[in-house]
């Protein structure tokens, strides 16, 4: 176990990823997750790694399509606009069946929006985000230690079932600095096992060949099905979520990031004003822990979703909840500041007062 | 024990270095904290604030949107957080840079003339320091000495003259005492 | 009997699909011949563009990656970056190249990344069927310039080896033509000094190989002479071929 220190969400990420065994880093700047590119820049050459500033971030992520392929452990970082420029090249590294991780310090949007804290990408991450049939293994962080500690669980998913992987988190937790422990032993990539896949020298094996297409009839539909099956496998062993209060709670609240930070604040207010509230915080967002709400909603009637977005999580508790029980919102979109009382409020409206189904907030 | 605190000034008088000092310090002092600065598009001459959590339990939110205690280091962060102040709370003021008198009857005011005894000292850089000491002597949420130990690990480039310094300019600052 | 030629080793069994008449083939064998020569076979890793060169990846026999619409330069560095003790070219098509993956190419350039690309231009879209290409001359039609390319309307031909050419981090950069046979010599030539540049780490290396699209040029297909005749009288008149840059003599 190492000391406690102090550090920013985005430099706890790049740190907890260069920990985990990535050597090699391409990105362009834009804030709010400068930090990474800017850490990265400094340590991986310590480590004897690689940093490339891109001239894109269409170029970045090509360029992880490029080390992905090698096996080597590969990272790249941007922000909303900039993740969108990158879902190509995402695309060909889910039909290429590459790991790796990518990072976004989601701000406000749609457009250049602004460079606050913000939640809306969710969709774009949890449903592909580029064209074509393909997950991407999705973490949310909602501590600077999980910033820190998350990248070793996503190297560890994405290269067990060969697929890309995400760490979501808002430009909050990216600029925040908090005490962090690094909980994983450090990684040293020479001591990994070449993947059997990765392209390279080759000492007289067969070729190897990476790519995502297959222009033979029926061809495609076989690579994906069989891309499928190892979903279906992620499915089953690794999500991960987080409760509090909801062992006698009336009403659930369903919150990730920066906003489940806002939420257990305002669990805690509730409960100070007589009301049983509980937190349910999904940790990997795909695969989302859909089967463990169904579950809760058997006994709690009444749950809560809070972003900081126009309602996109929102679909996946109501799939998770399939009209077992209420499903209300408290969304906050444009990279706003969402405060524990207005949370707490609208709790007190449910609750007290049975308020309407659903609630945006402006 | 919790302390929501938001400190406001002109970029350049190391509002944002107070916060992490802060946070340092409290981390020290075994308690959980929280910094978040705010980072707009400016990167000089522009305001800047941060809010910083020293709590006993878990933090949840990192944004303090009704602080404990509010320095304000300039003339129109007393305008944007005067009003912020829970009741009850703490506004402390440099009244060397502050000339507008807050409004509000329901909250502590607390006068330091931090330019000016950051000028007494030599160097005018270490008026933060003072505002610190001041936070420091009358909140309790930590201590002088703890901000003190913090100085090295957050000011890594400094010469141990200039942490001396502000290590006087802390105590300073603790001198001013709420009536 | 004496055998005086047989495929290069660097090629594997499978049947090209390329038209007839069509450059790809030629340059295709042209690059395995210097694979087998340099003796690289074993490291070297094939990028295939998105174009009619997108099963590059299976006629190599080494290792290949075949990736997004004008990136290969970016993957080309992720590769070498990470192993780069490989041999790692970029087959890349003037659709690919010089207009979807402009910023690509000069900025592999700008880093001078130790890699090797090979340019085919043939002034077309061959795959899409025929569309206009940034290197299209102005007066050729094509399926969306079908008067004809005009300046006013497009704007003109790039010319990649000179654009290339005032950028520090290119060492080395040469248009050749595979429209005789004397060419396709000089050709290989070329492509065996961009491969032994990056043997010898010595920075960006492109061959720009004018080459013939019969099938889409309109060319009459019973007679192939007339592509290589367009590639004489019109191609070579725009891209003039020669060495653009050279690697500074050490000492």
């Amino acid at each position: 176990m190492s000391e406690k220190k102090l550090m920013k969400g985005n430099e706890a990420l790049a740190e907890g990823a260069v920990r985990a065994g990535c050597r090699f880093f391409a990105g362009y700047p834009i804030t709010p997750q400068n930090e990474v590119p800017e850490y990265m820049s400094w340590r991986l050459p310590e480590t004897g790694g690689t940093f490339i500033q891109a001239e894109s971030e269409v170029s970045a992520i090509n360029m992880i399509y490029g080390a992905a392929a090698t096996g080597t452990r590969c990272m790249t970082s941007s922000s909303s606009p900039g993740v969108s420029l990158k879902q190509e090249g995402l695309s060909y590294c889910a039909g290429a069946d590459l790991p790796l991780l990518i990072s976004n310090i989601v701000r406000g949007g749609p457009g250049l929006g602004n460079i606050a804290g913000a939640q809306g990408d969710y969709w774009q991450a949890t449903r592909g985000g580029g064209h074509g049939d393909y997950r991407v293994f999705v973490m949310a962080p909602y501590s600077v230690s999980e910033m820190a500690n998350f990248p070793h669980k996503c190297y560890e998913t994405a290269f067990k079932y060969r697929l890309p992987s995400m760490i979501l988190a808002d430009g909050i937790l990216g600029q925040m600095m908090e005490p962090v422990e690094f909980k994983h032993p450090e990684i040293d990539p020479k001591n990994l096992k070449e993947p059997e896949w990765a392209i390279g020298v080759n000492k007289g094996r067969p070729k190897r060949m990476i790519g995502s297409y297959d222009l033979r009839e029926g061809m495609l539909e076989k690579m994906i099905l069989e891309r499928v099956k190892r979903y279906k496998e992620l499915e089953a062993a690794e999500i991960l979520y987080e409760e509090k209060m909801l062992d006698d709670a009336e009403i659930a609240l369903v919150a990730y990031g920066t906003s489940a930070r806002v939420s257990t604040a305002a669990v805690k207010a509730a409960r100070e004003k007589g009301i049983k509230a509980g937190l349910f915080r999904p940790i990997t967002l795909w695969p989302y822990p859909k089967a463990r709400l169904a579950e809760l909603a058997g006994r709690i009637k009444k749950f809560l979703v809070v972003e900081m977005s126009l309602g996109q999580m929102v679909d996946d508790v109501r799939l998770g909840i399939n009209g077992r029980a209420e499903t209300h919102l408290h969304a906050k979109p444009g990279g706003s500041v969402i405060t524990a009382e207005e949370v707490t409020a609208t709790i007190e409206n449910i609750v007290k007062k049975g308020a309407r189904k659903y609630a945006v907030v402006k | 024990m919790y302390q929501g605190i938001r400190i406001s000034g002109f970029g350049g008088q190391g509002v944002i270095s107070a916060g992490i000092l802060l946070a340092q310090a409290g981390m020290t002092e075994e308690k959980e904290v929280t910094f978040f600065p705010s980072y707009g598009a400016e990167m000089r001459g522009g305001t800047a604030n941060c809010s910083v959590v020293i709590s006993s339990d878990e933090v949840t939110t990192p944004i303090v949107s009704s602080p404990d205690t509010a320095i304000v280091l300039n003339e129109p962060s007393l305008a944007k957080f005067e009003p912020m102040v829970k009741p009850g709370g703490l506004l402390i003021i440099n009244s060397s840079l502050v000339n507008s008198k807050p409004a509000r009857q329901d909250i502590k005011v607390l006068y330091v003339p931090c330019n000016q005894i950051a000028g007494e000292l030599g160097n005018a850089k270490v008026m933060n320091m003072v505002a610190l000491g001041a936070f420091a002597a009358n909140t309790g949420a930590v201590s002088v000495e703890g901000i003190t130990k913090a100085l090295p690990k957050i000011f890594k480039k400094l010469k141990p003259e200039v942490i001396e310094l502000n290590a006087k300019a802390l105590k300073r600052g603790a001198e001013h005492k709420l009536n | 009997m004496q055998l005086l030629n047989k495929n290069p080793q660097s090629l594997t069994d499978q049947l090209m699909h390329y038209c007839p008449g069509c450059g790809h083939g030629i340059i295709h064998r042209v690059i395995a011949e210097v694979m087998d020569e340099l003796k690289i076979r074993n490291r070297t890793i094939c990028i295939a563009p998105v174009g009619c060169a997108v099963f590059a990846d299976k006629y190599f026999n080494c290792d290949a990656i075949q990736g997004p619409h004008g990136r290969g330069p970016a993957e080309a560095t992720g590769i070498k970056r990470t192993k780069p003790d490989t041999i790692v070219f970029s087959y890349q098509g003037d659709g690919d190249l010089a207009s979807i993956g402009m910023a690509e190419i000069v900025h592999a350039a700008i880093r001078s990344e130790n890699i090797t690309v090979i340019f085919i231009n043939n002034a077309i879209y061959g795959m899409t069927g025929g569309q206009m290409a940034p290197t299209t001359l102005i007066g050729q039609k094509a399926t969306t310039c079908p008067a004809g390319r005009t300046a006013r309307q497009a704007g003109y031909p790039i010319r990649m080896c000179e654009l290339l050419a005032t950028i520090d981090g290119a060492i080395y950069l040469e248009r050749t033509t595979v429209h005789t046979a004397p060419n396709v010599l000089k050709t290989k030539t070329a492509i065996k000094k961009a491969f032994q540049n990056q043997i010898d780490c010595m920075g960006f290396s492109m061959v720009e190989v004018l080459s013939m699209c019969p099938t889409n040029w309109g060319t009459r297909l019973d007679n192939p002479s007339e592509a290589a005749k367009y590639v004489n009288d019109a191609m070579m008149k725009v891209f003039p071929v020669g060495v653009y840059k050279e690697p500074q003599k050490q000492g």
